[in-house]
């Protein structure tokens, strides 16, 4: 066994509230960086992983635990690490080259050093003839290989990089793929290890020795296990597609732990869920989600759903797990199945549509079953916005609260199960003039 | 060259002789012809000082409020205040202190004007460098820290580039703004400076016409020179500090910055001296990064620092606030009384104005954000008049008023109008140009028209403008009233009821309790407004009637 570049031990990270409450958005993870590997972090999105690889490069500090950099505490200034950022983050009033040699410069580089390494670095990534450019002058892809240089230039030990990709096109985002694995197979540069952070389930197969997948409120360690294809990988090859279904089925269903098919997974017990958490999936991805299914016979395997509609997982999963949480669809082994409530629904007009949707929710959604009853109750059937944030600031980061609002808004408004007043910031009890008989549901207190 | 810098020696001598030389309470201005460029050079120097102080300060306060820990919870309130108290209020105190502190001196009389200027333009300009510190994007400080860029690197190639363009446009309002407060120093009563304003007062006071059109000529051409010489070449300089992903179409150009960078000479010097000496510097930093490195943590003595200015501001602050409660109780009831009518007179009058302006801007400015071809030959033109300082008129239009017969009760309208109408305006314009075309044709395909049309497209599409403007124009009038409605002219006091009168009638008198009791009143109302109405209307602007893309 190899000694690790990076330790993280116990790291957690929690924010305390003025009532002492305790919002954790990690629990606690042991995770090693070893020399030799490319590592990829995935997870949700909004679960915490852009996170952890902050407190992994020592650019934020955990809560609780701690990060080693070769057996010292972790700083900025120890820590041989570079990342390259989802917005590239390049400075744009400099051009490609002062961009290359700023990390130079900022550890007092003779000039003229400066300006070799940094033209040498140009020339791997192919920016040869760029130097004079500014950043705004070239292609998302283009960018990106500045960032690439820049993070390249200073020799990193470890380099990290946090949705590299994930601003690009789909064959911008392939051919840079290719030319990262192409640099690090070739060992063309001196780093000993890359760690990814990504949504994106393929890219994580296409690319990892390694995969450690998140589970979100709050993130922890759902599955780790390495990966042993050799490159370059073939996306048609029936391990490769195997494992890309694993990944699915663990992130779809977060209680499950599943050995990995051929090897033995070391994944955390998670821990139990104190607030239902709304998926954010807009009111009209559900719908569409759910006519599709309907045209292609109620059932489809997950990777090539996400496959045919050019969907990351980051945008498939919400609205899946949306449709789940409603009692729109079901979910068996990597596979999403339509449920008769979601073939009514998938088959109504639109006035049904509202209708069921709202039964399907009052049914549900927690949340907006508390608010419904509240406004019921009250005399003038009207209740402040602050009244939300007073239930979800108990469970969720501040984050979260405004992105659970945004959606139970949504949903709750289209079920006309209330109205929002902007000005006022109060929920209004809407009439909901297109139902032919009163809900049968009777709100229920959790 | 060498005649340049014997010119250059010449003006330096002759500024020092005159600032350094026995204070003159009587200035005599000079009408004659030769004399004008010497008196613009005086104002140009004066405007230019407290516009380097001010980038100085604003720098330094943005920079301090948006790192210490702690310090943005007082200072950004405070900047807000600061921001919406009348200066001109202050005029007469601080020349009063000045001429004390330099009992004797010219120089006295100049630091106050300069001080002056300065307070009238830094606030915006420190808000604006503290907000594009506060918004510069997470991941480029990750950037930085993860490249251990060390204090000067991040100085220089992050916090600097990325506030320069909310800085160049704060600068130029500020700087169109000190020369209204400009040419009320060199104005003023017994302090009066030799200058752009003092020379049209001159002029106004002997009924001099012919030096009126010339005083006001040269006045246009410094500032239309300081346009093209100053903010043009600034402006399509800072083009490249634009965080745009794309590059943009129309980028603004500027003959002087194109014949800047073709010019040898420049390359030569950047070549030369500025390279090398950023070379020092980058290796310096790096150097002094690495000593701290090994003590990461604040020194104990700094943190004590820190400590003592933050007791002595309290203190001395807490001395202040006891000393005003002590003059303002020696106050008698009819003081208050008066005090009160006063207040209540130019809060009416800076209203009305207000009302006014709006009246016939609204209008004329959407006839003109309408019609592209309209807004071709108007907007210059416009531009030119509106960058006259109104202070600088106000001689001029009072020596008209005088011949008509009409008092200053209604001439002070007229003065106030004349500084504030053009930021309604302007704004007006910018609204009615921003009402997006789609809408414009689905007012016509619904055949709405007439009033109709005002109320549901034209009126609230610009209403986020208007407010701007108005605020704008709000601050602009009170600050106004201090020398509209009161003037020496020819020998004689022209005033009429109202706070403004009151502060300057009060510095006159040297009644300093009855001064410092309008000044806090003013100030108070002024500030008072800005939260009670300005503000809740720029919300709703801001909540309702923003037109997103």
């Amino acid at each position: 066994m190899t000694e690790p570049i990076i330790r993280a031990q116990a790291v957690e990270k929690f924010y305390l509230q003025p009532d002492g409450n305790r919002i954790e958005v990690i629990a606690p993870v042991d995770l090693d960086v070893e020399p030799g590997k490319i590592i990829t972090l995935l997870g949700p999105s909004g679960c915490g992983k852009s996170t952890l690889l902050r407190i992994l490069t020592g650019l934020s500090k955990p809560s609780s635990g701690e990060v080693l950099w070769h057996g010292q505490p972790i700083s900025s200034q120890n820590a041989g690490v570079s990342i390259v950022f989802q917005s590239f983050a390049l400075f744009p009033w400099l051009t490609v080259l002062d961009n290359v040699e700023a990390p130079l410069e900022a550890r007092g580089v003779p000039a003229m050093d400066r300006h070799k390494r940094a033209l040498r670095i140009l020339d791997t990534v192919g920016l040869d003839g760029f130097e004079s450019a500014y950043p705004k002058e070239l292609s998302g892809g283009m960018k990106q290989r500045v960032g690439f240089a820049r993070a390249l230039v200073v020799e990193p030990e470890v380099l990290f990089m946090d949705e590299p990709f994930s601003a690009l096109d789909v064959l911008t985002a392939e051919s840079l793929r290719n030319e990262l694995l192409e640099l690090w197979l070739s060992q063309k540069m001196p780093t000993k290890a890359i760690f990814i952070v990504t949504h994106n389930i393929e890219e994580a197969v296409l690319l990892a020795d390694r995969v450690i997948v998140l589970g979100r409120n709050p993130a922890r360690v759902r599955a780790d296990f390495p990966i042993e294809l050799t490159h370059p990988r073939d996306r048609k090859s029936p391990r490769f597609v195997e494992l890309v279904d694993y990944i699915y089925k663990i992130m779809t269903q977060p209680d499950l732990a599943l050995a990995v098919p051929g090897t033995t997974t070391t994944a955390q017990k998670p821990a139990r869920q104190k607030y239902q958490m709304i998926p954010h999936a807009r009111v009209g991805g559900i719908a569409g989600l759910l006519e599709l299914l309907q045209d292609r016979g109620g059932k489809e395997d997950l990777y090539r759903l996400a496959e045919d509609l050019i969907m990351d997982a980051e945008d498939l999963l919400p609205i899946i797990e949306a449709s789940v949480l409603l009692g729109f669809a079901t979910l068996k082994e990597g596979d999403v199945e339509i449920t008769a409530e979601g073939t009514h629904f998938a088959e109504a007009d639109i006035l049904s549509r509202k209708i069921l949707f709202r039964q399907a929710s009052l049914k549900h959604v927690v949340i907006l079953q508390q608010i419904d009853s509240v406004l019921h109750a009250k005399n003038d059937h009207s209740i402040s916005e602050e009244f939300f944030y007073d239930i979800l600031d108990e469970h969720f980061s501040q984050d979260e609260v405004e992105r659970q609002f945004e959606t139970a808004m949504n949903w709750g408004r289209y079920a006309e199960i209330f109205d929002f007043d902007r000005e006022s910031h109060r929920l209004i009890l809407a009439e909901p003039v297109s139902e032919p008989h009163p809900p049968t549901i009777t709100p229920v207190q959790p | 060259m060498f005649s340049a810098g014997l010119a250059l020696f010449y003006c330096v001598v002759e500024v020092g002789r005159n600032w350094l030389g026995p204070f003159t309470p009587h200035v005599e201005i000079s009408r004659r012809l030769a004399a004008l460029p010497v008196y613009a050079g005086y104002s140009l120097l004066r405007i230019a000082l407290a516009y380097l102080l001010s980038l100085i300060f604003a720098v330094t306060y943005g920079y301090i409020a948006a790192y210490r820990p702690g310090a943005e919870r007082f200072m950004i309130p405070l900047l807000d205040v600061l921001q919406s108290i009348p200066v001109l209020s202050f005029l007469p105190g601080v020349m009063l202190a000045m001429a004390a502190l330099f009992p004797g001196r010219q120089l006295g009389v100049e630091l106050g004007a300069v001080l002056l200027i300065f307070t009238g333009q830094v606030w915006n300009m420190a808000f604006s460098f503290y907000a594009s510190l506060k918004s510069i994007p997470r991941e480029m400080r990750e950037a930085a820290t993860i490249y251990r860029f060390n204090w000067w690197q991040r100085f220089i190639q992050i916090e600097l580039p990325f506030a320069t363009i909310g800085l160049v446009w704060n600068s130029m309002m500020s700087v169109a703004g000190a020369w209204f407060f400009l040419m009320a120093c060199e104005q003023f009563g017994d302090f009066r400076l030799p200058g752009l304003g003092s020379y049209l007062q001159s002029a106004a006071d002997n009924g001099d016409t012919r030096s009126i059109v010339l005083g006001i000529i040269t006045m246009v051409a410094v500032i239309v020179m300081i346009d093209q010489f100053v903010w043009r070449p600034v402006i399509a300089w800072a083009e490249k500090f634009k965080m745009e992903q794309v590059e943009s179409s129309s980028a603004p150009t500027s003959w002087v910055l194109d014949f800047l960078q073709r010019s040898r000479g420049v390359a030569l010097f950047r070549k030369r001296a500025i390279r090398p000496l950023r070379e020092q510097m980058v290796h310096y930093f790096a150097r002094r990064q690495e000593v701290r490195t090994a003590s990461p943590s604040e020194s104990p003595s700094a943190m004590w620092f820190w400590r003592i200015v933050g007791i002595a501001l309290l203190g001395g602050i807490g001395y202040a606030v006891v000393r005003v409660v002590l003059i303002l109780t020696g106050l008698r009831a009819s003081e208050f009384h008066q005090l009160g009518i006063g207040l209540l007179a130019t809060f009416l009058r800076v209203n009305l104005t207000l009302v006014l302006g709006a009246l016939w801007t609204i209008p004329v400015g959407v006839a003109i954000g309408f019609n592209p071809k309209l807004a071709r030959i108007a907007q210059p033109l416009a531009q030119i008049a509106a960058s006259v300082p109104a202070t600088a008129l106000f001689p001029v239009v009072l020596l008209v008023l005088i011949r008509l017969g009409g008092g200053l009760g209604f001439g002070s309208i007229v003065l106030l109008l004349l500084g504030t109408q053009w930021y309604i305006l302007f704004n007006v314009i910018a609204g009615a140009i921003a009402i997006p075309t789609d809408l414009k044709e689905a007012a016509n395909v619904f055949g709405i028209h007439g009033w109709e049309r005002w109320r549901k497209l034209i009126l609230p599409g610009i209403f986020p403008f208007l407010v701007t403007g108005m605020v704008t124009a709000s601050g602009g009038a009170w600050n106004a009233s201090i020398v509209a409605e009161y003037f020496h002219f020819k020998g004689q006091t022209y005033s009429t009821v109202g706070v403004g009168a009151m502060i300057s009638a009060a510095t006159d008198a040297k009644n300093f309790n009855m001064l410092l009791a309008s000044t806090i009143a003013l100030a108070a109302v002024v500030v008072t407004t800005n939260r009670l109405l300005w503000r809740r209307l720029y919300r709703l602007a801001e909540t309702r009637y923003k037109l997103e893309s």
